[in-house]
């Protein structure tokens, strides 16, 4: 099945122009416009509460725009959401498939929602199988298996159409290390095949990873661009400041010393290190800093999102 | 060429994978499935059995303080009406009217000393009966018997005096279609009706509200499943287990109870099909309106209620006031337990069930298209 996206006009996968959504009083979206190129995967991030799960819920015309427009694929939501539906995947924040059955029936059971042919049923049903190592649960009722696996299992269900897009909200929210960086390297070989990948998260890692990333907070996408991008927003890097990267054996102490200070302008905490903006005419002595590992350093993801955060808070 | 796919269009296909699931979900989940099949069947054991307003035996003390023939004759014939059954004679009128306080017997009748002295002199002769009014079936009941026993005794005398043997004028009412009026024959068709129903609204009333409690159905909702092949899917498993209860209840019906079915098996099972689809097409409706389960089994138990006072099932429609008589109309357990009743005790056809047949299929198209309208693939 082809769809205009692929007409190689290049038209971005997602492409929204102020959208908002709001229910009742809560505007849980509020005038955001993003776009998202074929191939790409695309991060976002946002606290709790944000708005990202909503605006993927928009994205996919399962809840209602209040205004602006959606083109995912090249189909507007509001108009053809069930041509949509036919062409991304998508798995929910929350496992979302039937516990009480297998992930053999949970994987037959979209299969045949999918409208996939005996054959072609069983080809991208052995594909997927292999892919995501789930050979040897099959037979497991899937609310028995572990998060690491549950989360393959409904990737395997969200991508058994071969969908051109896929959106995956929280996918690695609640579980291990090892089980997370497997899911990664999963979603990266899926965008190697060209497919399109929408993950939410909340670990910088992951963001770092990510083609390009956006942020939201309280409904608004407060940024949008590489990692790199946004590490140099000028925002982020106000003339007269510069970023110190600073490890200490006692972290919270010189955090409390730090924000004490004048000219500290913003310090946080990171494992073994304090990341600290500070007026770049005070030197690491006049900081009190002398005698500890000091590094020039280039703000972080997390520096550039509680930056843009509290810039936001002041307005 | 594009293939148009027209928004109705179901795929059988889809239908079958959701209905393939959806009887995974009621086999996985045995303990429902015990309750939904058993539940019914205790209840109408239970029921079937205590139903019984005919009233017989009455319990009965009696005070004879003339001790005559005469009054021998007439306490034998409270007796051998067999709505009677005398547990102790009494000495006294305290005694009499203690023993009915206490519980001990509902009727106590006081044969007055001068009974037979006023008979004899043709004046009339009092009977005093005590009829304890907590049971109000039993009170009406006893009222009317002993009525009819003192009016017959009456009669009795007058025709002596006329030398007449015989009763001037005796109704003989003959009860057709149930002849010993057993309330057994007149309660467990509307029984039969009214478990399938409850079987019906509660099964479906789940199906969806369960995958919203979930988050299953969001899923769902992400896939190009329609809402109509959704219903149909979930539809089918509950609408074989409705049926499949139907059969154990009119097999139990037949054979525990002794309800002979007059009518034609078939019949029964055809004109219920309309029923059962509007009651599971009512439970989807619920499911789709209600956001928890404890919602939605508010909103079933909420139907069956009204349908179980309004539809004749306790409460004879022709005795209602006007206003419930015309609500009762729009209740399809009204149409379906008249059906019942008429293939099961009077041996009703096709002729006969025209009407009910055709509301009923009304009713199960009316609620079916309401449920598909109601459901649409949005969140709210
Ligand atoms: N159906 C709804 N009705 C009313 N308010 C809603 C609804 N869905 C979401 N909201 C509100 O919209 C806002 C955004 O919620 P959303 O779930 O999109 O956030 P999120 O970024 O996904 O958060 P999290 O990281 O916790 O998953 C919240 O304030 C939430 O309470
Ligand atoms: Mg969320």
């Amino acid at each position: 099945m082809s769809s205009p996206a692929q007409a190689a006009n290049g038209e971005p996968v997602i492409n929204v122009r102020d959208a908002v959504i709001r229910f009742g009083p809560v505007v849980a979206v509020d005038g955001v416009s993003l776009h998202v190129r074929r191939g790409e995967v695309f991060g976002l991030l946002g606290p709790n509460g944000s708005g990202k799960t909503t605006l993927i819920r928009g994205l996919c015309g399962l809840v209602e725009l209040t205004q602006g427009t959606v083109r995912v694929l090249g189909y507007d939501v509001q108009r053809d959401a069930e041509r949509i539906r036919a062409n991304i995947g998508y798995m929910s924040q929350k496992f979302s498939l039937y516990e009480d059955l297998t992930s053999q029936e949970n994987l037959d059971f979209y299969t045949g929602i999918y409208g996939l042919t005996v054959q072609q049923g069983r080809d991208r049903q052995a594909q997927l199988i292999e892919q995501t190592g789930l050979a040897p649960y099959l037979d497991r009722r899937a609310g028995r298996l572990s998060g690491g696996w549950k989360q393959r299992l409904a990737l395997a269900c969200a991508l058994l159409h071969e969908p051109q897009l896929v959106f995956l909200d929280e996918p690695t929210a609640g579980i291990d290390p090892v089980a997370r960086r497997d899911l990664w390297d999963l979603l990266f070989r899926l965008a190697a095949l060209g497919i399109t990948l929408f993950v939410t998260t909340h670990y910088m890692d992951e963001a770092e990873r990510c083609a390009r990333v956006g942020y939201i907070y309280l409904g608004k996408l407060l940024a949008q661009g590489t990692p790199a991008e946004l590490k140099h927003l000028p925002g982020v890097n106000i003339p007269g400041t510069r970023w110190l990267e600073i490890f200490c054996t006692d972290s919270a102490e010189l955090l409390e010393r730090l924000r004490a200070r004048p000219g500290v302008r913003q310090a946080t905490i990171f494992g073994q290190s304090v990341h600290a903006l500070v007026d770049a005419d005070r030197s690491n002595a006049a900081l009190g800093l002398e005698g500890l590992e000091v590094r020039q350093g280039e703000p972080t993801l997390e520096d550039v999102f509680v930056t843009l955060s509290r810039a936001q808070q002041k307005e | 060429m594009a293939r148009v796919s027209l928004p109705t269009a179901v795929s059988l296909q889809r239908t079958v994978a959701v209905a393939r699931k959806e009887l995974l979900h009621i086999l996985r989940d045995p303990m429902t499935l015990f309750f939904s099949l058993f539940i019914p069947i205790m209840e109408m054991f239970m029921l079937g059995y205590a139903i019984d307003t005919n009233v017989r035996h009455v319990r009965t003390v009696v005070l004879d303080q003339a001790k005559t023939q005469q009054s021998r004759i007439l306490l034998e014939s409270f007796v051998n009406s067999e709505d009677f059954r005398i547990v102790r004679e009494v000495q006294t009128p305290w005694e009499l009217s203690q023993a009915i306080v206490a519980g001990e017997a509902r009727v106590g009748i006081q044969v007055p000393e001068d009974y037979s002295r006023r008979l004899d002199a043709n004046q009339t002769a009092q009977i005093l009966v005590l009829v304890d009014g907590t049971e109000s079936s039993i009170a009406a009941a006893a009222v009317n018997i002993s009525n009819a026993i003192a009016l017959r005794e009456s009669l009795k005398q007058l025709m002596a005096q006329r030398l007449s043997e015989t009763l001037p004028v005796e109704a003989r009412p003959r009860i057709l279609f149930n002849p010993d009026t057993r309330s057994a024959n007149f309660f467990i068709p509307g029984l039969l009706v009214v478990m399938c129903q409850m079987m019906a609204v509660m099964l479906t009333a789940n199906a969806i509200v369960r995958e919203k409690e979930n988050g299953t159905l969001e899923q769902l909702f992400m896939t190009p499943v329609r809402a109509g092949e959704l219903m149909l899917g979930k539809l089918a498993p509950y609408l074989v287990l409705t049926f499949v209860e139907f059969c154990v209840i009119t097999f139990l019906m037949r054979t525990a109870f002794q309800v002979p079915i007059h009518g034609r098996f078939l019949t029964l099972s055809l004109i219920m099909l309309p029923f059962v689809l509007t009651m599971l097409g009512l439970g989807l409706y619920i499911s789709t309106r209600a956001s928890t389960r404890d919602a939605s089994m508010q909103m079933s138990m909420g139907t069956v209620i009204p349908s179980i006072f309004l539809s004749g099932y306790v409460f004879p429609i022709d005795s209602m006031p006007p206003f419930f008589y015309f609500v009762a109309h729009f209740v399809p357990t009204t149409w379906m337990i008249d059906a019942a009743r008429g293939v099961i005790l009077r041996g009703a056809g096709w002729a006969e069930l025209q009407t009910h047949a055709l509301v009923l299929w009304g009713m199960a198209c009316g609620v079916l298209l309401a449920s598909m309208l109601k459901f649409r693939k949005r969140l709210t």
